[in-house]
């Protein structure tokens, strides 16, 4: 079966996709599933982060820093792999309007116990640790969210 | 030479040092006044791999990226 995929995929790196604007969820969730169909795996638990209008804001806004959150999933595709398990995920770069996805994240795996575990790790040690950097937009400004982000694993090095 | 790039929301152009290890960057950003509020909660990559390691030594053409605090999703 071929599936129509007509959202501009920037990139593509062992099942992590980033794209201009927002995720096409429906579109997204069954290209992960048509391509796991013949896997056996007996788990699929996709997580999706909307955009809730709050604060007045018109949309978020994301910066990304490609290698380093190509590293950092790469890690933890090997961590699923020790356990069985495989996890993908998906990004928006630049602006995503309300109500609509910025963040898809899925892990598959033979049994649904270690699928709910990693899930939760997987999107923990995301929202950490991924190179990814968020911004309000209002009146067409973007504002950095600084207090609801994160100093990274390593923070503070040079200040000493 | 190495080239230190700021991520994200840290509005700086990248600057080139001459350092022999990450404590001699440190000490020379600390004394940037628009980069040194930043430091404390940054984190440090060395040509694309995140580092903890304030005596890792650096080559000449050796990159180093500072990170802001992040927020994914």
């Amino acid at each position: 079966m071929e599936i129509e995929f007509p959202f501009y995929l920037l990139c593509v790196v062992d099942s992590l996709e980033l794209y201009q604007g927002p995720l096409e969820v429906e579109g997204i969730f069954s290209k992960w599933l048509h391509e796991e169909s013949e896997s056996n795996y007996g788990a699929y638990i996709p997580f999706v982060g909307t955009i809730r209008a709050e604060d007045e804001i018109e949309a978020l806004s994301f910066d990304i820093y490609e290698p380093v959150l190509e590293k950092w999933f790469n890690d933890w595709v090997e961590r699923a792999s020790k356990r069985g398990a495989k996890v993908k995920m998906a990004h928006a770069i630049g602006d995503v309007p309300i109500h609509t996805s910025s963040y898809i994240s899925a892990v598959f795996s033979p049994k649904r116990r270690i699928a709910l575990e990693l899930i939760d790790e997987f999107v923990e040690d995301f929202k950490a640790n991924a190179p990814i950097w968020k911004y309000d937009v209002k009146g067409g400004k973007r504002i950095y969210a600084a207090d609801r982000s994160t100093p990274m694993d390593g923070f503070g090095l040079l200040s000493k | 030479m190495i080239k230190v790039e700021f991520l994200g929301p840290m509005a700086q152009e990248v600057i080139e040092l001459e350092a022999q290890t990450l404590a001699d960057v440190a000490t020379q950003l600390q004394n940037i006044e628009s980069v040194a509020p930043w430091l404390e909660k940054c984190a440090v990559a060395v040509n694309d791999e995140m580092t903890a390691n304030l005596g890792m030594s650096l080559k000449d053409g050796d990159r180093v990226s500072i990170l802001p605090p992040v927020c994914g999703g």
